[in-house]
């Protein structure tokens, strides 16, 4: 079962971290992995997971939907009915139980949309801990209503100024701080990304996504889907989704990822559509950059999406022809936002609204025979601002 | 040929005397200025000079060394632009050269290319922050035919085991992280510097230097006392910063490396 003792997957993964940091995610690997055989700490977790965040969430046959593409019938994994609106949940309060069995006093995380930093301010207060989330103050100021949100819950909402000002440099500042402050904090990271056991670790706690979708399916159609489609930044509800699915090769994986303004543009944030191979944030991964190995700067309506990086797993499932990733533009997520929303019902995030654009082009090509299992990964009231913004 | 690294810790130990290490981002505040700092350093009795090549993500580094990256990638500053420095600067002189990056540029500009390229330009050896032991294979075998030094990094958080283990690994000299942290002057050292010196040096024989946070005279003689040579990096950024259209900025680096040189002999 992959990853390695090394953290990779295939060749992608690993851990390209500072030294202060290595004895801390060692004692971190050691510690999950302790967890993970634990049936008091799984038990405990899946009690947060059903009684405080509504778990297991509706596998939903969207009917209008369906009738709309004339096509695959089309499921969604409502993960947007979660407690704080999206699958980020299902990470966080693993993770910061996690952090209470290893006896750190302080969390800390990064954020791009709002979404991991409000589900860990979340996690954080259910649990006790003081917390502080960094954010680019360019994502502050587009999501202003996940930053009051934060602050509600007791957490301290640090703007990152520097860099891009997303989520890219909110992670830089977490990292730093967490190499200061590293004896006495617990770094909750929000996707499959960073340097081993992060991957690893945030992929199973996300798996309950796929875990659930199996079981859901079944009863509802007898069978496994044909396909499964989620939206991609860092990769943490895809491979939630697709993880489960892995050796059923008949059940096909689509990745959907920002293409921004357009692939041609530059302004995107489709790194496994674009990229090149490269190290950031502590893993060997496909990444968007220069022709100097630079880092390049982002661009998605979604800011769950704006990352130039992706999750090492996601990397090797491209790599092996197990996945596909693709890419929507702004406008097409913008028009899914709003089709969804008043077809369904179901006001859907901006960035899960990448993976309801991709069903224009795909669902139509499938026969009413085969099923589509699409995640929702959050809901979209957070987006609000940024969509009535973007038609004045 | 030895390594012009070791053979500058061979001098130094037997001259009984303890490394003085400048880091200077390249190209910062410009190419010119740059190259004039180099050189002025080297005149002011530096022993070896870091270049750092900057990258659009440092994570192990504090905000001088940040908005120094970010001056220096505005100007487009870049791997192959190092080279042709480092190369300008082997024609004058002969100090040690230490390019420090992080992994990505590197890796992006080919490891095999990066490793004929330092050779060629006279670029000893190789610090790169992100790349533990672990993940260095590859490219320490590749620097290795080409007799360039991979410098790894201990910090007060490695535990014994990694401790035997990078002193083993790092080639040329060991470069012991004085703090928890990031880079960046800082007003007090840690006060178990001393007591982890202690615990690597019986485990090698390879020189260690101190960096991070080191920013005055006081603190360099104090880590002189206990260590092989320390490493300067935001403290001198930060004077050169504060001068940097000024007609005073050779002097302010001469007055203040001179202040450090001489704590760090006494």
């Amino acid at each position: 079962m992959y990853p390695n003792k090394k953290g990779r997957f295939g060749i992608f993964g690993g851990r390209f971290a500072p030294e202060t940091l290595m004895a801390a995610l060692s004692e971190l690997e050691t510690a999950y992995r302790k967890v993970q055989k634990d049936k008091t700490f799984q038990k405990e977790l899946n009690g947060y997971l059903s009684d405080y965040a509504g778990r297991p969430t509706a596998l939903y046959y969207a009917k209008r939907l369906t009738e709309h593409f004339k096509g695959a019938r089309i499921y969604l994994k409502r993960e947007d009915l979660l407690h704080t609106g999206a699958h980020k949940i299902n990470n966080t309060l693993g993770q910061v139980l996690l952090a209470k069995r290893m006896n750190k006093k302080r969390i800390i995380a990064e954020t791009g949309a709002g979404q991991h930093g409000v589900a860990t301010a979340t996690a954080a207060a259910l649990l006790g801990f003081k917390c502080e989330v960094y954010m680019g103050e360019v994502d502050m100021l587009r999501q202003r209503l996940n930053v009051e949100r934060m602050r509600l819950l007791g957490t301290k909402v640090i703007p990152v100024k520097s860099g891009t000002r997303t989520l890219k440099d909110a992670v830089n500042e977490t990292f730093r701080d967490w190499v200061t402050n590293v004896k006495n904090t617990y770094y909750v990271l929000g996707s499959v990304v960073g340097p081993h056991p992060y991957p690893l670790m945030v992929r199973n706690f996300q798996s309950v996504i796929g875990r659930e979708t199996k079981q859901q399916i079944l009863r509802k159609e007898g069978k496994f889907p044909d396909a499964l489609v989620a939206c991609v930044g860092g990769g943490s509800n895809s491979i939630g989704l697709f993880h489960p699915f892995f050796h059923h090769q008949n059940v096909k994986f689509i990745g959907v990822e920002a293409a921004g303004r357009g692939l041609k543009t530059g302004k995107h944030a489709a790194t496994l559509v674009a990229g090149k191979k490269g190290v950031l944030h502590g893993s060997f991964s496909e990444l968007l950059q220069d022709e100097n190995g630079q880092v390049h700067p982002t661009h998605s309506v979604a800011a769950g999406l704006d990352y130039p990086g992706v999750g090492p797993e996601h990397s090797y499932y491209k790599s092996i022809g197990r996945a596909k990733y693709v890419a929507v533009t702004d406008r097409e997520a913008l028009k899914a936002f709003h089709l969804l929303s008043e077809i369904e019902g179901i006001i859907p995030a901006l960035e899960s609204a990448h993976a309801l654009a991709y069903l224009a082009k795909f669902a139509p090509k499938l026969s009413s025979n085969e099923i589509i299992v699409l995640c929702l990964s959050g809901r979209g009231d957070k987006d609000l601002g940024e969509v009535i913004k973007d038609y004045d | 040929m030895i390594n012009r690294i070791d053979e500058k810790f061979q001098e130094l130990k037997k001259g009984g005397r303890k490394a003085l290490i400048f880091y200077l981002t390249v190209g910062y505040p410009d190419m010119v200025t740059f190259m004039k700092l180099v050189t002025a350093l080297e005149n002011f009795g530096a022993d070896l000079i870091e270049l750092g090549v900057p990258f659009s993500d440092p994570v192990a580094d504090g905000l001088t060394i940040q908005r120094t990256s970010e001056v220096a990638l505005k100007q487009k500053i870049n791997l192959k632009k190092s080279f042709l420095l480092a190369k300008e600067l082997s024609k004058k002189s002969n100090i040690p050269l230490v390019f420090m990056s992080y992994y990505n540029p590197i890796y992006h500009y080919g490891l095999q290319k990066f490793a004929h390229d330092c050779k060629k330009t006279g670029i000893s050896g190789v610090i790169i922050p992100d790349l533990p032991p672990e993940e260095a294979t590859p490219l320490k075998n590749i620097l290795k035919q080409d007799n360039v030094n991979l410098i790894f990094l201990i910090a007060p958080t490695s535990p014994q085991e990694r401790m035997r283990m990078i002193s083993k690994e790092s080639q040329g000299f060991i470069y012991y992280v004085s703090l928890t942290g990031v880079t960046g002057a800082r007003e007090k050292l840690s006060g178990t510097i001393k007591s982890s010196l202690h615990k690597i040096y019986r485990f090698t024989k390879k020189p260690i230097c101190v960096g991070f946070g080191i920013s005055k005279p006081s603190q360099a003689r104090e880590i002189g006392k206990y260590s092989d040579g320390i490493i300067i990096g935001s403290a001198l950024l930060n004077i050169v910063e504060r001068y940097k259209n000024k007609r005073g900025l050779i002097k302010e680096v001469e007055k203040f490396t001179s202040e450090i040189k001489v704590a760090l002999r006494s």
